[in-house]
């Protein structure tokens, strides 16, 4: 029967993989880390970078929490290597902050308690984002195929749209 | 944690040295780019490459270009989000556009590409689990096993071909070109596949897909792809139908393809359909006749998600919807039916 390879990282060692230093920017800063090239960038943010906003969910591209953005698209961030990432601009919930003051969506979230567990919210924060940034007046529909990858066992979703449109609407905070 | 093996990751530098490493590193070395089938898979040890080269960089697989002298250009880089938001894709190919935005999520599309689609795996429930729940249940013959778990008398893999791209491009006649160790190869992605879950394709491992060339539609064609899944938002395909026909002014059908995903191990057309059709006005009746068609050779197995029986009686369903909408006729909903989303 056939062994599953085990991937430690005394493994890598022994076996002479080599760890690879990668320049990531992160956030509008440059990160400098010496890790696997094996890493996907959702394990180089939380366990080299320390930055564990971004969640850690199926880790098989089928629930949309470990969402970043990549030179400004939403991309999930366990399909993507760290080394894949390098010359790029990486931005995740962390970033998200203006000024110490929290992004319109971030406030709407929190006004209409949108978010119950939490786990999926910075992925959706991320996915909404750049729904606004391009589309500034959604429509349902619209926000709704957007989020269509960003799976939620919390909320029924509902108050995650109303979220979304009411940052839209620029009603957040009132 | 569903970590990666550990493995050499070579990013080349040229479609030439791609080739050249993928010849040289031999079957220990697999391509890739966008990731999303090769990680989740190396994740769950489905594929256990000890070199991974990387297209993911090439300037040579980028590139729409609508008027070229083949037709339309698309480079296999292209992502999927790029191919069904480009105008002139969904203008001339609005199947292949539906295609292509219908794949998984938009994260996934943002990164995911046209060339890995085509080339995507074939899936099975058997195959398509961690290594710790394959060990549980015994492995199967497409991974580290002898046997088929779905049919074990079968000598042959039956995993499921499930690109939603592909049938469209074989319904439109589009030519795959290939770059390989003795230069370039054009081969129509009618012949790109075979019907074995293992060996579903006939290209070599060390050919790279450049691009796609879509002919010219010629006057009057028409094409379509329709979906069914479980989840609305995204789910592989459990069936897809991708039909393209040429009309005469008068509605006379001149020439039609209706290709099924996701009820073998490759693309199936649909010939007997297309005969029933070519040089009649497409009715209802007519239509009638080539879904039954393409019913009798759709053989779903139950390796995949939903009843592989209801996935047969849909086959009628959707290739009946599909060439409706094609001849532009309004069919009455079938008995008990409920209005589908467009999806
Ligand atoms: C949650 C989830 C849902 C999905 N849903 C769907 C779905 O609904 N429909 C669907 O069709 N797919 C689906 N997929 C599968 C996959 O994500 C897509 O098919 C995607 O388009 C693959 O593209 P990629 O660039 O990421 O390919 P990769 O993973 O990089 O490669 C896939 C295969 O193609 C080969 N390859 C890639 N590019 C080339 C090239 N230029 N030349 C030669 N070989 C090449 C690779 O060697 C590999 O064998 C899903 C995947 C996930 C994780
Ligand atoms: S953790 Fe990446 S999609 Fe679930
Ligand atoms: S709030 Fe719990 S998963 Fe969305």
């Amino acid at each position: 029967m056939p062994k599953r390879k085990k991937s430690s990282k005394t493994d890598a060692a022994q076996k002479g993989w080599a760890k690879r230093l990668l320049r990531l920017k992160v956030n509008g800063e440059i990160k400098e880390v010496a890790t696997e090239t094996s890493k996907t960038l959702l394990e180089v943010l939380r366990e080299d970078l320390n930055l564990t906003g971004t969640k850690h969910g199926c880790e098989l591209g089928e629930c949309g929490t470990c969402t970043v953005l990549i030179n400004g698209d939403a991309v999930l961030s366990c399909l993507v290597l760290g080394v894949e990432s390098e010359d790029a601009e990486i931005v995740t919930v962390e970033g998200l902050m203006r000024d110490s003051q929290p992004h319109p969506l971030q406030r709407a979230f929190a006004d209409l308690g949108a978010t119950q567990c939490g786990y999926c919210i910075p992925g959706i924060l991320l996915t909404a984002k750049v729904l606004l940034d391009k589309n500034p007046h959604p429509t349902r529909d619209e926000v709704r195929e957007a989020l269509s990858g960003n799976l939620c066992r919390c909320t029924g979703y509902t108050k995650i749209l109303e979220a979304v449109e009411l940052a839209a609407r620029g009603e957040e905070g009132q | 944690m569903l970590r990666l093996p550990e493995f050499n990751y070579i990013r080349a530098k040229s479609l030439k040295q791609a080739g050249r490493l993928l010849a040289d590193l031999g079957p220990e070395a697999m391509a890739v780019a966008g990731g999303t089938d090769v990680y989740p898979k190396m994740k769950r040890g489905q594929f256990t490459p000890r070199h991974l080269v990387s297209l993911r960089f090439l300037s040579e697989l980028r590139g729409i270009r609508p008027g070229t002298k083949d037709g339309m250009w698309i480079g296999a880089g292209e992502t999927l989000t790029a191919v069904s938001q480009n105008p002139a894709v969904n203008k001339l190919f609005p199947a292949l556009a539906h295609a292509a935005g219908s794949v998984s999520t938009p994260q996934l599309r943002n990164v995911g590409t046209i060339g890995g689609n085509v080339f995507v795996d074939t899936r099975c429930n058997y195959y398509d689990q961690t290594f710790f729940w394959r060990q549980a249940a015994g492995f199967c013959m497409k991974k580290d096993g002898d046997i088929c778990l779905v049919a074990p008398k079968s000598k042959m893999c039956l995993a499921v071909f499930s690109s939603d791209t592909a049938p469209v491009l074989v319904s439109l006649g589009a030519v795959a070109t290939f770059s390989g160790p003795n230069g370039l190869r054009r081969v129509l992605f009618d012949e790109c596949y075979r019907d074995d879950g293992i060996n579903f394709l006939t290209k070599q491992s060390n050919e790279v897909l450049q691009g796609i060339s879509i002919p010219r539609p010629a006057f009057g064609q028409r094409n379509v792809y329709l979906k069914l899944r479980r989840r609305g938002s995204f789910d592989f395909p459990v069936l897809g139908v991708a039909a393209a026909m040429q009309f005469n002014p008068k509605g006379v059908c001149l020439s039609s393809k209706i290709v099924l995903t996701a009820v073998a191990s490759a693309p199936v057309v649909v010939d007997e359909a297309a005969h029933l059709l070519e040089g009649k006005t497409v009715t209802r009746d007519a239509i009638e006749a080539a879904a039954e068609a393409a019913a009798k050779v759709s053989h779903p197995v139950d390796n995949a998600d939903l009843d592989y029986w209801y996935r047969k009686r849909m086959t009628k369903v959707y290739v009946k919807r599909a060439l409706a909408e094609l001849a532009g006729i309004q069919l009455e909903l079938e008995k008990g039916a409920v209005k589908p989303r467009q999806i």
